[in-house]
């Protein structure tokens, strides 16, 4: 038995990957046994830390330091100081961007002090490819106590009781989504995992299946039980190699110690799950596209009623959650419906993952009691906007959500708050956005995307999400007209109002919030044909400063379009009817005489 | 059975628990507007997919406007059909598929017969804002020998794939690609003629808009009538005589043989035929060719293969060449009635007056496009000159009544030609699903028990059931008949033959859906099945009309085989009136 004093853990996960942690998980390793170490420390690769902007980062245990931006030649500093001697590394320390002091006690980071990590608990702590880490931080008991203490409606009963709602977007109770499944008789029944986490820039769902797969298998097991299904279908984009790999060996090894498949735990019931891939479509998110795609027809969303819990998969009732979903239920489980809902607020119960992205300074995955206000994430958590630029907006929700203003930064988060507040939740995702930002490129944006998503069957998204990307193109050239803000929202109304499923009936809401909260930047794209941000290349006009162009006419010789005149030595200009706003006069410019406006 | 009550507009009104809103509202005298939807009720076909959003209306308490073709009436639900927001949704979403279609109507075939055109009438729509800056989806032009893809014109109503998949079960066509630019077509994008595509046309008689028609051939009939060294023959299916009339505004099932009659000749046909006397030279040989089976069935011989399968049309010809090519000796090789006329047309009809074939263009009129492939099939010429030159349909030749300026409505009656203008009842009942077998019958009754028919009407054989089955007594021996129509039907009787389940002894099969009267190129039913029933009656009037019933009684018939044919099945019989089939299947084609 091996008997280790610390342990290093290094985040393996994609980030921190692409940045050569499995080159210093090998070399620390090898360091370790140069040293005779390897027996008395314990390098685990691990899964997300959440501290995806300051990766690769390693922790030691069982003091908690947590160094970040390691690279390979650290390795011998790491060893040599803090495992041979006990002294911190300084250089490595995470440094707080807000107060510029480093931290050596990971419980003191501000990033990771106001968050409570229940889905992501065992995230970055276990290896995720070995069951009995996961098992020796509780997995499985949930599941064991279910099976051989409680009947199926007093499980559910403890799952109505947390107040669990759905992560994936929708926010519906799930306890009340487990109950209908269980009461619609039939001889087979199916319980389905939804990871095909297609928002961009979303990866709540990835990290736990990287991290903790065990959290989602043990849960559908407990969902099977409780609706009376023995099947379980887990969902997963193709696009996600490591998670799949990841999956299958969670699946493989629980089978192998008799934790899925028939007879669990001697108990007679029998559940088992297979994996089945997306290819590459967002609307395959959507529960009834998501079946569809799975019963090997065109992925398209059909009409609700009826819903997956009273005919789904092959017409039978069917219950769909979503990752986040499912990896709390474990918890609730095993600390109660009382203890889940002592967090939160009064109709948002627990914590919720979030994707910190944009332009903040602790990007990353991070996990809040519901409640948390805007604030404390972006500012506490998050760190503050990156080169201490100005806040403008946080877009929650991804392309289904809307954007949030300096306004409602003291929102508590939770479903109806944010939704309240013309944005929603959604499944996680969190962008901030700073002064040079323009909010009609961002609406523009994520009309980009869900045009290209669109399923194609209903007219109002197939058509009429086009012609509003078509429009607020038009708009970001500087054709657009003042009437056209009408139209812009009339389009975007009816399209929520009509169209088939959730993706039409929520990719207006970049737009319509923006229409809302920035409508004096859409003003002046009109009406002024200017971009406030500085953003709208087609506004904007690249200007030579007279004071400081000193006529040495590089700028003219390097543009492709002969846009500038000037005589030698004297100031040039720019004609703005031929310039085609390429910037390589700006890029050649040693005077800083060329600028953007 | 349980009911619930409902409000739509103020009306009050109680429904069986199940139905739809918009059908409650139907009850009431609320006409709700549907677009893709599309109901045959009395052929169990249904397209739902709810993606026109045209027919969406307000639901007190839901969050937004529901789609009231597949919404069910609750208990105590509240509708608004035509609030301001409703009324501005609807026409909203118009102007989405109006920016999205060509603007081509002044030109296109369907033109004044397009369900798209009806709604933007109805709505109202003035303007299409945008379409300065408006992309519109487009994907290239499909013509096959029979059916046209023009996809610009289609709005994703789904019908033609509905049809082709889930009625005909033929697979040729699915939705592809995603978003703006979806699209119906065949897999890996192939082209119609490359698919398993059987030219059944129930695509074309479901499409809305003019996005998929029938091939014009019109102008090769107009240049052979043109032609003073042609002698221009026009046979008619009997299909068309319950059909035509709708074209020009008279009520479905109004018989106008004679109308038709008299329009051929101020078209400028030199000799007007009619099919039917065909059907009843069909019913000669197939029934010939059962009795013969049958009985060597009978006698244990094990090479006589039972069921036999009519063969008449070409839809499902095709469909079985391309799916169960195994069963290729299984139905009878009988040609259909439209190449029996031809083959006979140009030699017996050609001799007699004294006309090289290669002068005698023959002409169809027919309910159907797979017959405009048919008759460019290679087995059905000689010498490179073809049987029958060109099929037009029922709605080319009522755009060719009018174009020819002539008042269809005010021509006097008038008849068909001789010889091959002569038929029998049974010869027009070809034209409904179940007069092909009952006209067999009809005739393998009289020869087999060298008795006189008792009953001549097989109302037993009959009906809009998608397979039907039914035991005709002839005395020692109970045969056991199967029917179906639509190919999907068509498809469960095949797997029990090919399983060797089969307890018929003779099946006829037609591929359209109520036979041909519903077939692909008759007047758009525009989802009205009354329409399909209407037609389907006045053929077994036209039967009742005529004097003769049972094709071997059928004078012209009888002097055809003394004088020239000898008798069913004779050499010259089967060189002239039988063929054989082939494997079909396809290989896919991919370009790189």
């Amino acid at each position: 038995m091996e008997e280790y004093q610390m342990q290093i853990l290094v985040c393996g996960a994609t980030n921190c990957r692409n940045n050569h942690s499995s080159d210093i998980v090998d070399n620390l390793k090898l360091e370790l046994e140069a040293f005779a170490l390897d027996k008395k420390v314990k390098v685990v690769k691990t899964s997300c830390f959440g501290l995806c902007g300051h990766g690769p980062v390693v922790k030691i245990l069982p003091d908690g330091t947590v160094y970040t931006g390691v690279t390979v030649e650290d390795i011998s500093d790491i060893i040599n100081e803090h495992i041979l001697k006990g002294r911190k590394v300084e250089k490595l320390l995470y440094r707080d961007p807000v107060t510029g002091k480093t931290l050596t006690d990971e419980n003191q980071l501000s990033v990771l002090k106001k968050q409570l990590r229940i889905v992501l608990r065992n995230c970055g702590i276990i290896d995720p490819e070995n069951i009995e880490d996961a098992i020796s931080r509780g997995a499985y008991l949930a599941l064991g106590k279910v099976l051989t203490e409680m009947q199926p409606d007093e499980v559910i009963k403890i799952i109505k009781d947390s107040g669990l709602r759905g992560r994936g977007g929708g926010g519906f109770p799930t306890g009340v989504k487990w109950e209908i499944a269980r009461k619609n008789a039939s001889d087979e029944k199916y319980v389905v995992c939804n990871a095909d986490e297609g928002d961009p820039g979303a990866f709540m769902d990835r990290s736990v299946l990287e991290g903790d797969p065990h959290a989602v298998l043990e849960a559908m097991a407990i969902c099977g039980y409780c609706i009376g299904a023995s099947k379980g279908l887990v969902y997963i984009r193709a696009e996600y190699p490591l998670a799949v790999k990841r999956l299958k060996i969670a699946i493989e090894q629980a089978r192998e110690y008799g934790l899925l498949g028939k007879d669990i735990m001697g108990t007679g019931f029998d559940f088992d799950i297979e994996i089945r891939y997306g290819a590459g479509a967002f609307v395959c998110g959507e529960e009834t596209a998501l079946i569809h795609s799975m019963e090997g027809l065109r992925g398209e969303p059909t009409v609700k009623p009826p819903y997956p819990a009273q005919s789904g998969f092959r017409g039978k009732p069917t219950n769909v959650n979503n990752v986040e979903t499912f990896a709390c239920v474990a918890p609730i489980i095993l600390k109660g419906a009382e203890w889940f809902s002592s967090i939160g607020t009064a109709k948002s119960k627990g914590t919720k993952v979030f994707a910190l992205a944009g332009k903040i300074n602790n990007v990353g995955l991070i996990e809040v009691p519901m409640g948390t206000t805007l604030r404390e994430v972006i500012f506490e958590i998050g760190g503050g906007i990156r080169g201490g630029k100005k806040f403008k907006a946080v877009q929650t929700g991804g392309p289904s959500g809307g954007c949030l203003t300096e306004k409602h930064l003291d929102i508590p988060i939770d479903f109806d708050n944010l939704t309240a507040a013309g944005s929603m939740m959604g499944s996680g995702g969190m962008i901030v956005m700073d002064e040079d930002d323009c909010m009609v490129a961002v609406a523009k944006f994520y009309l980009d995307f869900t045009v290209e998503e669109s399923c194609g069957k209903c007219a109002p998204c197939r058509i009429g999400n086009k012609r509003l990307h078509e429009l607020l193109e038009h708009i970001c050239k500087g054709h657009g007209t003042r009437a056209d803000l009408d139209r812009l929202r009339n389009m975007s109304v009816v399209i929520k109002d009509t169209a088939l499923c959730g993706l039409g009936q929520t990719s207006p809401n970049p737009v319509l919030s923006t229409l809302d909260n920035f409508f004096d930047e859409y003003l002046a794209h009109v009406e002024d044909k200017k971009c406030p941000a500085g953003k709208c290349r087609d506004l904007m006009q690249y200007v030579i400063i007279k004071e400081n162009c000193v006529g040495c006419t590089a700028c003219a010789r390097v543009c492709p379009v002969n846009a500038i005149s000037g005589e030698r030595k004297e100031p040039h200009y720019i004609n703005p009817a031929i310039c085609i706003k390429c910037g390589a006069c700006m890029e050649k410019c040693k005077f800083d005489a060329i600028v953007i406006r | 059975m349980e009911k619930v009550k409902l409000t739509i507009d103020n009306k009050t009104i109680e429904v069986p628990k199940g139905t739809t809103i918009a059908k409650a509202a139907k009850m009431l005298g609320i006409e709700v507007p549907l677009l893709c939807h599309m109901e045959l009720h009395d052929l169990g076909i249904e397209n739902k997919p709810a993606g026109c959003r045209i027919c969406v209306v307000e639901v007190e308490g839901r969050r937004n406007l529901a789609p009231s073709c597949v919404t069910t009436c609750e208990e105590g639900m509240v509708v608004r059909t035509h609030t301001t927001r409703v009324l501005n949704a609807r026409r909203t979403v118009m102007e989405f598929i109006l920016s999205d279609h060509p603007k081509d109507c002044l030109i296109c075939p369907k033109s004044g017969n397009c369900e798209l055109q009806d709604m933007a009438i109805r709505l109202g729509i003035r303007e299409i804002p945008g379409q300065e800056i408006a992309e519109m989806s487009t994907y290239r032009k499909d013509t096959s020998p029979s059916i046209i893809r023009d996809l610009d014109k289609c709005i994703m109503c789904r019908r033609c794939e509905m049809m082709c998949n889930e009625v005909q079960t033929v697979g040729a066509l699915s939705a592809i690609n995603r978003g703006f630019m979806a699209v119906v077509a065949p897999a890996f994008e192939q082209n119609l003629e490359h698919s398993p595509c059987t030219y059944c046309g129930q695509c074309v008689a479901v499409c809305p808009t003019g996005a998929l028609t029938e091939v014009n051939h019109t102008p090769e009939v107009l240049r052979a009538l043109a032609d003073p060294s042609k002698v221009v023959v026009v046979q008619t299916a009997p299909a068309v005589r319950v059909a035509l009339g709708e074209e020009f505004g008279l009520k479905p099932g109004t018989i106008v043989t004679g109308k038709m009659v008299s329009a051929l000749r101020a078209l400028g046909f030199d000799y007007v035929f009619d099919t039917d006397f065909a059907a009843d030279l069909t019913i000669m040989e197939e029934g010939t060719e059962l009795l013969d089976r049958l009985t060597r069935y009978l006698k244990g011989d094990a090479s006589a293969k039972l069921p036999i399968l009519t063969s008449c049309c070409p839809g499902w010809v095709n469909f079985f060449e391309y799916y169960y090519p195994d069963l290729k000796d299984v139905p009878s090789t009988a040609k259909s009635p439209q190449q029996m006329f031809g083959a006979i047309a140009k030699t017996y009809f050609a001799d007699k007056i004294g006309v090289d074939r290669k002068n005698l263009v023959v002409v169809s009129v027919m309910p159907c496009l797979a017959k405009k492939y048919e008759c460019q099939r290679s087995e059905f010429s000689t010498d490179g000159n073809p049987d029958v030159d060109y099929s037009i349909s029922t709605r080319e030749l009522a755009a060719f009544i009018r174009q020819a300026n002539i008042d269809f409505n005010n021509l006097p009656d008038d008849e068909f030609d001789l010889p091959l203008g002569e038929s029998t009842g049974a010869g027009v009942i070809f034209g409904t699903t179940g007069g092909v077998i009952e006209a067999a019958v009809r005739t393998a009754y009289e020869l087999y028990t060298g008795k006189k028919l008792g009953r001549i009407d097989f109302t037993e054989l009959r009906g809009f059931e998608g397979v039907r089955s039914a035991t005709v007594d002839f005395g020692d021996l109970k045969l056991n008949i199967g029917i179906a129509h639509g190919l999907g039907n068509a498809r469960k009787l095949l797997d029990e033959v090919r399983s060797g389940k089969s307890k018929f002894h003779a099946i006829e099969i037609m591929a359209c859906p109520g036979g041909c009267i519903g077939g692909g190129g008759q007047p758009l039913h525009h989802g009205n099945s009354e329409i399909l029933k209407a037609r389907a009656a006045a053929i077994y009037q036209e039967d009742r009309n005529k004097p003769l019933r049972k094709s071997h009684e059928n004078p012209v018939i009888i002097k055809l085989y003394e004088e020239f044919l000898g008798k069913p099945n004779s050499d010259k019989a089967h060189k002239l009136l039988h063929t054989h089939y082939f494997e079909r299947k396809k290989k896919i084609i991919v370009k790189p």
